[in-house]
């Protein structure tokens, strides 16, 4: 006989986007019964962390995203290594692999991203991987451990964020990499090609090979079957003994599909985070939310967007209208001791935009504007003021009477017009002495 | 809650905030031992400057902080009895996701230790240390919004 277990909140999804949600449902509704189910086997922890583990063996109780008494301090019933397999949308219920049933009153959908694996010829070898769970650095660190010394060769297919990521983990292993970019230049969906060329100097300076504008066709076996290298689309081969599948991710929408749920690229939700079915909410890398920058619904598998969207879904269904309403992608790295941010829309679409741009040794600015307002931005270098421009992107100033200060090397508040930082830094005026405005020298 | 204001009109950017901020996050006491025998940390605020407009900028501790949600590590959180947003220096990975989140750039890269610092009100004491050593009374600690 298969048991129902009924609660009042259901989340399916053990990262950020769920327990931020949690965390929003708990500031409202303290005893409103929340379960969360993951089909990972470990608590909630930092997914960016992964690369940690990989180049230090980082271990699981450091990486965690919240204290270890997060569920049981917040009161969540937890359900690990299980995973949802059907939704019966007009029961409120989840079916899990083991025939469980969990019947909701509200859901939430945070089940992530999948890794993209193209099609080619090779891809099941032994010693080919990707690098979006613990599980996948896990695995990645046993292969290398088990092959007999010498130098290893990787070859990372995709030079986006996780591309990136992986191969500086892979080089304080002391591996040889090589990352192959279809795109004429690296971490071309956060970066415009005159800063990615910085980026790809620091790495080329750190001992990784680049090589861009071609693809993977098809990964090699060696005498065992293995992974012994991959074939470029120019038909030139390059040997490894490892190779990482990091072309991207794709929404996670397999238990959306063929229900009432409107899936596009990913789990169309709106601006209060909920699916075109009342009552299920979606967020994090398995949504398509609205992005304010492009002015329409995207899929931006970012950390920070997967926490504001679980907190505005989590609002939302315990009963707090809230709207997500100011998301833009945006992009933090510090990789061989660089440090790059973006945000927004950082190449042009089309014409009509006007990039103000400076560079200075290492640090370079680059601010793109749209009818006098900011809609992307890449600092490189020094990044420490950065959030300044990212708020008056946010807050959508017209910039254009001092767009001549952005790109100040000492970019500071009190180089903007008065009215956007004195409201939130001058003393109040109360009219006790505490607060009183003081005139000297008159 | 009580947060950091500043009377810009009174400031004279002598940066006195700034050295007894570090004095205060110092493991010792003695400003001699602090900044000549020790590396002193980085100051937890800044001084904004456009003549003749000068003040000291720290955390706002806001309401909802963007610092909060952005960070990868879950090392920044607010503390939901004080207001007091703090990070956990040894989980930050410094990836300096949250000084791009941060509207204020109030947030600091220590590229040294590889974690960011920031503000904390100086827990401890009835009065932060800048506001308490400000010359000329330029910076207050009173209630007030965001």
């Amino acid at each position: 006989m298969t048991k129902t277990i009924q609660v009042k909140y259901l989340i399916i999804g053990n990262s950020a986007g769920g327990i931020n949600t949690t965390e929003a449902i708990r500031k409202i509704d303290s005893d409103g019964s929340i379960t969360i189910l993951s089909d990972e086997p470990y608590p909630a922890y930092s997914r960016p962390l992964i690369s940690k583990y990989l180049s230090e063996k980082r271990p699981l109780e450091k990486m965690l995203y919240r204290q270890p008494d997060f569920y049981e301090r917040n009161n969540i019933e937890v359900i690990l290594g299980k995973k949802a397999q059907k939704l019966n949308i007009a029961e409120h219920e989840v079916e899990l692999a083991d025939g469980t049933k969990i019947s909701w009153e509200k859901l939430l959908l945070a089940t992530g991203g999948l890794a993209i694996i193209p099609r080619m010829e090779g891809t099941e070898r032994e010693g080919v991987f990707t690098f979006i769970t613990l599980d996948d650095a896990k695995a990645i660190d046993r292969y290398l451990s088990q092959l007999p010394g010498g130098t290893v060769r990787a070859v990372v297919i995709g030079g986006g964020l996780i591309g990136v990521s992986v191969t500086e983990a892979l080089v304080k292993r002391h591996v040889q990499v090589t990352i192959v970019e279809m795109r004429d230049w690296i971490l071309n969906t956060m970066l415009d090609r005159d800063s990615a060329d910085v980026v790809a100097e620091t790495l080329r300076g750190a001992g990784v090979n680049i090589i861009t504008g071609r693809s993977v066709t098809s990964i090699t076996g060696n005498q065992t079957g293995a992974v012994g290298g991959v074939i470029l689309d120019n038909g030139e081969p390059l040997s490894a003994e490892i190779v990482i599948v990091a072309v991207g991710v794709r929404p996670r929408v397999e238990l959306a599909v063929n229900t009432a749920i409107k899936v596009n690229r990913g789990i169309v939700v709106d601006r209060s985070m909920e699916t075109s079915v009342p009552g299920i909410y979606a967020c994090g890398d398995a949504a398509e939310a609205y992005d304010f920058i492009y002015d329409q619904n995207r899929v931006t598998p970012i950390w920070p967007n997967a926490c504001i969207g679980g907190r505005v879904a989590g609002q939302n269904m315990a009963g707090v209208p809230s709207e997500c309403s100011k998301c833009m992608g945006m992009n933090s790295l510090d990789y061989f001791g660089l440090s790059v941010v973006s945000a927004g829309m950082v190449i042009p679409p089309e014409d009509g935009y006007e990039v103000l741009a400076a560079r200075s040794n290492h640090d370079i600015r680059r601010i793109v504007l749209k009818d006098g307002r900011v809609v992307g931005m890449v600092f490189i270098g020094n990044v420490e003021r950065s959030g300044i421009i990212r708020n008056l992107m946010k807050a959508q100033v017209d910039v254009s009477h001092f767009k001549k200060e952005l790109l100040a090397e000492n970019l500071n508040l009190a180089v903007l017009p008065r009215e956007i930082w004195e409201p939130h830094f001058a003393a109040p005026k109360t009219g006790d002495r505490e607060g009183e405005r003081v005139t000297i020298g008159k | 809650m009580k947060r950091i204001y500043a009377r810009e009109e009174v400031c004279i950017a002598c940066h006195l905030c700034e050295v007894h901020c570090q004095l205060a996050h110092s493991p010792v006491s003695d400003p001699v031992k602090a900044f000549n025998k020790n590396i002193p940390p980085l100051p937890r605020l800044r001084i904004e400057e456009r003549r003749p407009i000068t003040f000291s900028l720290q955390c706002r501790h806001c309401e909802e902080p963007a610092c909060v949600e952005s960070c990868l590590a879950g090392a920044i959180q607010k503390d939901p009895e004080t207001g007091i947003v703090t990070v956990n220096e040894e989980k930050c990975i410094g990836c300096w996701t949250c000084v791009l989140a941060c509207p204020w750039g109030a947030i600091r890269q220590d590229n040294a230790r590889g974690h960011i610092v920031k503000c904390d009100l100086c827990p401890g004491r009835d009065t932060p240390a800048c506001v308490a050593n400000c010359p000329n009374g330029a910076l207050v600690y009173v209630e007030g919004g965001d």
